[in-house]
């Protein structure tokens, strides 16, 4: 069995896997890092988004194994320090979620969005989540929650500067 | 679900993925980007005895000038290729497509080689590949060889590649001063493959049309080249009239799938309705 070293949210695991196993079920089942879902069998849905060395993947299209050297950011990996994400915080203060199921996956995908266009309008902000479904709140409420933290990463509001 | 078992192999260069590939046997496959594998592998509709995994073989991600043609590595993801500056210069009409596929996570990982490898006459790339005249470079232990696109789709999901050929890169003929390119992709949702898509170029002349390159995706098992429009057009004006006119013969020759999304006489229309849209915006 090949053994992998992979770094996850902070912390450097050194693992054992069948090379069968994608990465998302390393997460989950071996790290226990149960915040990233997984919504469907054919890469679709991106409830199972990650950060991979920085940039979003679906994370049931890759191998356990193929993140060997790599570091992954999972939602879990946010607010580490004790504070929220700005992302995590606009979800919650636009109500950008109904039953959650996808809220991991728009928050890993609106990350990423970000970083490469930090001031995206609504139309970015909808071609930028394509690759993410949500079946319950209509999206509205989540593109609001984007233009809302990415307002703030921009300007910094006293709330996150403070110590 | 979860893939069956394999065994996993992770070359570092080209030789040792030829060599890995042709030591494995018959029912072995490369892993690209995984974007069209993993998902057939979850589903347990394909069970290969071994990955050969590409990701590390960074040559294969080169993108290259040539001089008269444009070199694009296997492995270029279609993130890299939609933002490089040679391709988006020489081979807009690839830019343009690759935008349309999929959403930004399958595009970090998704290749230009898997996606035209994989050949699926749904994808948006083999028809760009094949209006554009592209060859492909693949190599076996036996030695290399180029394949024309017009002879590398041979049917659905099959490509003219021996099962130990591994595709290290395309040659594309740039287009120069005077040409316009436009992709014209029909789907009803965001995200979602082609109903009907239309790769073309178009060259002016002295205000007529020089020459146009057209290819249809999703028409039938293959691509499928509009050549009956590609005539019609050819020394013509540059009105929407005469581009309408033309792309009546869009569906000549063509046998287009049926399926949830579409009839094929749905299809036949599309393809006249978006090869004159096509046409109009490559030459404007
Ligand atoms: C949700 C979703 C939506 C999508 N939408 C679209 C779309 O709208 N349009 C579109 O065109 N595509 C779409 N795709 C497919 C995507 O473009 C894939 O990237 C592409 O089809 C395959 O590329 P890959 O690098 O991921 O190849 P892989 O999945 O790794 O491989 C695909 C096949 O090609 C073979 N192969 C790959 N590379 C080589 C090589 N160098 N030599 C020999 N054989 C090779 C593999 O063995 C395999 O059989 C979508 C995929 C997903 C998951
Ligand atoms: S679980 Fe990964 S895309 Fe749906
Ligand atoms: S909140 Fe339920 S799927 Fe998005």
């Amino acid at each position: 069995m090949p053994r992998i070293r992979v770094d996850v949210d902070g912390a450097t695991y050194e693992d054992d896997v069948e090379p069968r196993v994608l990465l998302v079920h390393y997460l989950r089942d071996r790290l226990g890092k149960v915040g990233t879902p997984v919504g469907c069998d054919t890469s679709n849905c991106g409830a199972c988004t990650v950060l991979m060395d920085g940039v979003s993947v679906k994370s049931c299209s890759v191998l356990a194994v193929q993140a060997d050297g790599r570091d992954v950011t999972t939602v879990e990996g946010l607010g580490l320090n004790g504070t929220e994400h700005p992302m995590q915080r606009a979800f919650h203060e636009e109500h950008a979620l109904q039953c959650g199921y996808c809220t991991p996956g728009m928050i890993m995908a609106s990350i990423d969005l970000l970083r490469e266009n930090a001031d995206p309008s609504e139309e970015e902000i909808r071609d930028g989540l394509e690759g993410n479904l949500c079946r319950c709140t209509g999206y509205q409420n989540i593109v609001r929650a984007v233009r809302r933290a990415a307002g703030e990463m921009r300007e910094p509001s006293e709330r996150e500067v403070a110590p | 679900m979860i893939p069956a078992t394999f065994d996993y192999v992770r070359p570092g260069t080209v030789d040792e993925a030829v060599t890995a590939l042709a030591d494995a046997g018959e029912d072995a496959k490369i892993l690209a980007g995984g974007q069209s594998l993993m998902p057939l592998l979850r589903l347990r509709l394909a069970y290969p005895d071994s990955l050969i995994d590409l990701d590390r073989v960074d040559p294969l991600r080169e993108i290259r000038d040539e001089g008269d043609t444009l070199m694009i590595g296997a492995m270029a993801t279609h993130h890299q290729v939609v933002r490089d500056p040679l391709v988006r210069e020489f081979a807009p009409l690839i830019a343009r497509a690759t935008e349309t596929v999929a959403d930004p996570a399958v595009r970090h990982r998704g290749t230009f080689g898997g996606s035209l490898a994989h050949a699926d006459p749904a994808g948006d790339l083999p028809a760009v590949a094949l209006a554009l005249d592209a060859v492909f470079l693949v190599r076996s232990v036996r030695g290399e060889r180029e394949i024309p696109a017009a002879d590398f789709f041979v049917d659905w999901m099959t490509s003219a590649m021996e099962p130990d050929e591994l595709l290290l890169s395309v040659r594309i003929p740039k287009l120069g001063a005077g040409w316009g390119a436009h992709y014209e992709k029909f789907h009803r949702t965001a995200q979602a493959w082609a109903i009907v898509g239309v790769a073309c170029a178009v060259r002016r002349e002295n205000g007529t049309v020089g020459e146009a390159r057209i290819a249809l995706t999703n028409m039938g098992s293959t691509p499928v080249r509009a050549s009956e429009v590609e005539r019609a057009v050819a020394g013509g004006a540059v009105s929407e009239a005469a581009f309408r006119s033309a792309a009546e013969h869009a569906a000549d020759g063509a046998e287009p799938p049926a399926d949830l999304h579409g009839s094929s006489e749905y299809r036949r229309h599309l393809a006249t309705v978006l090869t004159a849209r096509a046409l109009a915006a490559a030459a404007s």
